[in-house]
């Protein structure tokens, strides 16, 4: 094993290693082991990814196997690294995203008595994300993708005496498992028809692949994979219908929240599209199906964020609407800015969520933002990162955001794909809707009149009818009189250092990931699919794109979406309770989030326990056991009975049933003559 | 090493050990008793570590063959040995036996010595099915090691013992009797016991089917396949936890080891012309099962019915005659025996405190019992089948082989993915998550140092088997592989 080797093996293993200590001796060391441990761990794999992300600069990479997990008949199933510069970007995302959550978790999980266990679970996660990323084939995808599902369900339910968030870890768990399934059947697809689980052998086999169909059916191979894939990440990464768990995820504590459910783990189904867009380019209409997903899921959750008033909940959809726009690159075959958007995405909704996690804690646990308003004097670390943040999100010019999610649009824009015209419909009114409820909130929190530490027994709008009374136990909020906070530097560091790369990182980057050769031989986009090409004919340099945004219809949508959320909640307060009455059907289907819990909740829940009932009572217990079981064993006793009545003990009935009996067999002998 | 006859010590040192704790008695003696049985069943699983140690995986015969004449006159013999299907369940069945014993260590009252010599003898017996390679010689194991189990229900089971045993009775009676007649027509055809001799031996198709009906009504019961299986759920909910842990990790086990030792390698031609039936029946257990098991209010009824969810995974990589289906479904077959030994185990640790299995009862068990809740749901996880633990690997490899044979057989068979966590995590959530649900539930304790180290081995094994299954399964690939060409070939 070469020193490179081991430094890829050691980012993977040294958060495992944090993980391991905290967890198993979590009722023994002192908090500050346990932090230290864990964040040494991270920062470990941090430092080894930089200095492998430089090595993979110099033009090295890596595509070999640890060891033989298992084989069976032809079919070798490994553990191994593939390193290149799409997984070496990932890898420094994911850790230093990682890192800050953890320096943030020690102030805001102070208080908490699960301290230790949250920071096992925070590098377990940050283990199986890595391995998920870095893997070289489909078994090792597949491990860490169940794996980081597990360490979300974990965190979710981490909280686990409210009854909300139980229900909320299983219920993402189970609708991560409808995605794992469609994820699973084209996994095995792929071992049926390739013969092997590896990335590159497989991809070596793609034009192969192209021209079979699945036995039996008359489906193209290729469609069947990428949509059953596809549906795996609708799963991860929350598209549309598969989305519903993650709003609900918010129940667990807002560290996880920016790690998991913002910056990295949903973005798990953008990056492995990517990594299979050498398979997903020769099928249009998987590209087509993913396309569409995306677009919706882009505009309609961005909706669901309009009407929201807790304000985890709010960035919740937020990232549900983004991570959309991710799946909607990836449709376009515009990879590249799929993976840039993730990258930009990652730093400033951290930045955001833990912003957001901030002002829950200044607000002493409280989520509802109409207790809220003028936190900006109280909080101004907080306000500022979170303003910048907002910023980056809504593409204003020069910030990252604007570099990643203007280079989608017009990629969408240049597209030929069935169904482009619906998803530029879409992105466009996204850039509106983003900017409105980003700003809604902004405002709603930082600016405006003083809401808080007013008596407030009102939460009666939390986003979610079904589950709103458990709420309050972690709903301190203040008491009369008391003012808000700003955070301890712990907290507040890692806001400033995540508002540096939500505002540079998109201005150094965009050049070369983009428009360079940055994700060559790594991402495959067919030349009559190559519409970054056609977006780069029109690109010259990261400021003259900013300067040509200016004058752009999406920055004009984000500007006006910005006055408009202004005038709503602070130029006229009263207006939203004046115009509320005109919108009042289409409130109704938003606050029932399109009813799509409530749908899943009687049809797939209810009906799997009703069959499950019936099955049980018909078939096992009435027609099995009744009929079949206990009625032969009643068919025995009835036979027996009746053998009992000829057992009479007279002789002269013996004598006359011999009789009959020999009269029988003497005409059966004769009737055979 | 050779010269150590490793089977017959494997067979014969338990029920040695057996019948001296027998012999030892309760009473003054009882501590006595236990340590015997401790010893025997520790030794009676280092006997056999050789057994893998010493295999030699290149090879497809049968290994540590002991051969001995013993009814002359109709060429019966003392035949024992075992190759890579039937090597790893002597060993599961010996590692296994020694966590029963420790389980029932301080749990059991009621004439201890008897139920440690019943659970050292059921061991002895099992490993006898397992390694025996002559006809009679399987057939009296097989029978014989229902009595200690039977007993074992009958004698410190629960309330409705006496519905569940003769329940057990009625269904395996008629699927025995069938498979002596198979057996003995065998004999009568071939002159010989020797079940090799059999694997050899040119059937007419006729022959063959009447043969394959007579063994799957033996082998379909035992696994038990749907719709014969509604014995197990009985049984289960009225045998004591050990019972449960030997009955589900081994037990089912002898149904499932029957279809590769005779229907697959005896009647090749009718095993490939009757598949489709099996399949069928096995992904009603999956879905049907599954979905059954949703309903249930019982832990141990659950868990029983997600037992026969899982088994059907095993009989459908059997009948899709490839190699990732039948490695797949062994691999299920061992890491079951790991997983629903410790879901019993942790459901008995639950019922030894509270006296009650309803899920109803329960709620907020973390809040009491942390360390239990994080073994509890390692192996609900492993139960749900999650990657990196060994409840994964048969399902994934069952599922790949599935999608290979067949796509639709493939999707059907990986909708367990849902429903089983679905299953297991409810029950998870209902029994340990939550507030403190109630005064009984206030005042429980988590778990012991004797439970916790049966438990903790368990979930290293559970943990181990899922990170790197290589081990096992290069085990089996020479002998699944001759099995595989051997059916192909046919006997027509």
């Amino acid at each position: 094993m070469t020193s490179m080797q081991k430094l890829y093996l050691l980012v993977p293993l040294a958060p495992l290693f944090g993980a391991i200590i905290a967890g198993l001796f979590c009722r023994v060391i002192p908090r500050w082991v346990a932090h230290s441990v864990t964040i040494l761990g991270v920062a470990v794999a941090l430092v080894a990814s930089w200095v492998i992300f430089q090595d993979v600069q110099a033009g090295n990479s890596f595509n070999g196997a640890l060891y033989t997990w298992a084989t069976s008949g032809d079919l070798k199933m490994e553990i191994g690294f593939q390193i290149d510069k799409l997984t070496v970007m990932m890898m420094l995302v994911v850790t230093s995203v990682s890192l800050m959550v953890h320096l943030y978790t020690i102030g805001y999980m102070a208080e908490d008595p699960g301290y230790n266990r949250f920071f096992s679970y925070i590098s377990l996660f940050t283990f199986s994300m890595l391995m998920l990323v870095m893997s070289n084939n489909f078994v090792q995808l597949f491990f860490g993708w169940e794996a980081v599902g597990l360490v979300s369900y974990l965190l979710i339910g981490f909280w686990f005496k409210r009854p909300t968030a139980v229900y909320a870890n299983l219920k993402a768990f189970l609708v991560n498992r409808v995605g794992d399934f469609g994820f699973l059947l084209g996994i095995g697809l792929i071992a049926a028809y390739a013969g092997t689980l590896n990335y590159a052998e497989v991809f070596a086999k793609r034009e192969e692949l192209v021209t079979m169909t699945v036995a039996g059916t008359d489906w193209p191979l290729l469609t069947a994979v990428c949509i059953g894939l596809f549906i795996g990440a609708m799963g991860k990464s929350a598209q549309v219908p598969l989305h519903v768990w993650l709003p609900d995820s918010m129940e667990g504590p807002t560290p996880i929240s920016a790690l998991i459910h913002a910056a990295t783990m949903v973005t798990a189904g953008i990056f492995m599209v990517t990594r299979m867009s050498p398979l997903f380019e020769l099928s249009e209409t998987a590209l087509s199906f993913v396309l569409v997903i995306g677009a919706t899921t882009a505009l309609f959750m961005g909706f669901l964020g309009i009407i929201q008033n807790d304000i985890k909940r709010v960035v919740a959809y937020s990232t549900l609407s983004q991570l959309g726009y991710m799946t909607v690159a990836l449709g376009v075959s515009a990879y590249s800015a799929a993976v840039f958007h993730l990258m930009t995405h990652a730093f400033f909704k951290a930045l955001l969520f833990l912003g957001a996690g901030s002002v829950i804690m200044g607000m002493h646990h409280d989520q509802d933002m109409r207790n809220m308003g003028g936190l900006w004097k109280y909080m101004p670390i907080t306000w500022f990162t979170s303003l910048l943040g907002s910023l980056a999100l809504i593409g204003v010019p020069f910030l990252s955001g604007f570099y990643s999610k203007d280079s989608i649009i017009e990629a969408v824009h240049f597209s030929t794909i069935p169904g482009a015209g619906y998803a530029y419909f879409c992105v466009v009114a996204g850039v509106f809707i983003t900017a409105f409820y980003s700003f809604r909130m902004y405002f709603r929190v930082f600016h405006g009149p003083e809401n808080f530490g007013k008596a407030h027994d009102d939460h009666s709008a939390h986003g979610d009818d079904h589950h709103d009374d458990d709420h309050h136990d972690e709903h301190h909020g203040l008491a009369p009189g008391e003012k808000p906070h700003e955070s301890p530097w712990v907290v507040w560091v890692p806001l400033a250092l995540l508002a540096i790369p939500s505002v540079f990182i998109g201005y150094f980057t965009v050049q070369p990931m983009l428009f360079g050769d940055w994700f060559d031989g790594v991402v495959t986009v067919l030349p009559e699919h190559d519409v970054l090409a056609k977006v780069g004919e029109h690109f010259h340099s990261a400021a003259g794109m900013a300067m040509h945004g200016f004058t752009a219809l999406p920055f004009w949508l984000a500007l006006g979406g910005v006055v408009l959320a202004w005038v709503m909640y602070i130029a006229m307060p009263s207006l939203p309770g004046r115009i509320a009455p005109i919108f009042r059907p289409i409130n109704v289907v938003l606050e029932n989030k399109y009813y799509f819990d409530r749908f899943n909740e009687i049809v797939f829940a209810g009906g799997a326990r009703l069959l499950g009932r019936g099955l049980w009572a018909a078939g096992d217990r009435t027609i099995i056991d009744g009929v079949l079981i206990n009625g032969s064993a009643s068919a025995v006793g009835a036979f027996a009975r009746l053998a009992r009545g000829i057992q009479t003990g007279y002789i002269y009935r013996y004598a006359f049933a011999m009789v009959i009996g020999v009269c029988l067999l003497l005409l059966w002998r004769l009737g055979f003559k | 090493m050779t010269d150590i006859p490793l089977l017959s010590l494997a067979v014969w040192l338990p029920i040695a050990g057996g019948l001296l704790v027998l012999a030892s008695g309760d009473g003054r003696n009882v501590a006595f008793s236990k340590l015997i049985a401790l010893v025997t069943a520790i030794f009676g699983f280092l006997v056999t570590i050789p057994l893998y140690t010493g295999f030699d995986t290149a090879s497809a015969g049968m290994q540590f063959v002991e051969l001995m004449p013993w009814v002359r006159d109709y060429n019966i013999n003392y035949h024992l040995g075992v190759d890579g299907i039937s090597m790893p369940f002597v060993i599961l069945n010996s590692f296994i036996t020694v966590l029963v014993v420790m389980a029932g260590w301080t749990v059991i009252e009621y004439k201890p010595s008897q139920y440690f010599a019943a659970f050292l003898i059921m061991s002895g017996l099992l490993n006898g099915i397992f390694s025996a390679l002559d006809g009679i010689l399987f057939y009296v194991f097989f029978e014989a090691s229902l009595i200690p189990l039977y007993l074992v229900i009958g004698v410190w089971g629960g309330k409705n013992r006496v519905y569940a045993a003769f329940k057990f009775f009625l269904y395996t009676l008629l699927g025995s009797l069938l498979m002596l007649v198979a057996l003995l027509y065998l004999f009568h055809k071939s002159g010989s016991f020797a079940i090799l001799d059999w694997h050899r031996e040119p059937l007419a198709m006729t022959a063959q089917s009447l043969i394959f009906w007579a063994f799957f009504a033996s082998f379909a019961v035992k696994v038990p396949m749907w719709p014969v299986h509604t014995w197990l759920p009985d049984a289960h909910v009225e045998a004591p936890t050990g019972g449960s842990a030997v009955l589900a990790a081994i037990g089912l086990k002898l149904g499932a080891y029957g279809f590769l030792r005779f229907s697959l390698p005896i009647v090749p031609d009718a095993a490939q012309h009757f598949a489709p039936v099996v399949i069928g029946l096995s992904l009603i257990a999956v879905i049907y099962i599954g979905l059954v098991a949703l309903a249930q209010t019982d832990m141990k009824k659950l868990v029983a019915y997600s037992s026969i969810s899982h088994m059907g995974f095993v009989t459908l990589g059997f009948f899709i005659f490839n190699p990732l289906g039948i490695e797949g479904a062994l691999v299920q077959m061992i890491s079951h025996g790991f997983v629903s030994a410790a879901m019993f185990l942790c459901i008995g640790v639950l019922y030894d405190r509270m006296h009650t299995r309803n899920i109803a009862d329960y709620g907020g068990v973390v809040n009491t019992m942390p360390k239990f809740a994080a073994l509890f749901l390692l192996f609900a996880m492993a139960n749900a089948g999650l990657p990196a633990t060994s409840g994964f690997i048969g399902e994934f490899m069952v599922v790949l082989g599935a999608i290979q044979f067949n796509f639709w057989t493939g999707f059907a068979a990986a909708t367990t993915l849902i429903l089983g966590a679905a299953y297991t995590l409810w029950m998870y959530k209902r029994v340990v998550f939550g507030d403190v649900a109630n005064s009984h539930v206030a005042e429980l304790s988590d778990i012991n140092a004797r439970e916790m180290l049966i438990l903790g081995v368990l979930a290293v094994c559970t943990l181990a088997m899922g990170i790197w299954p290589q081990p096992v399964t290069e085990i089996m690939h020479a002998t699944v592989n001759q099995l595989l060409d051997h059916v192909a070939a046919g006997k027509l």
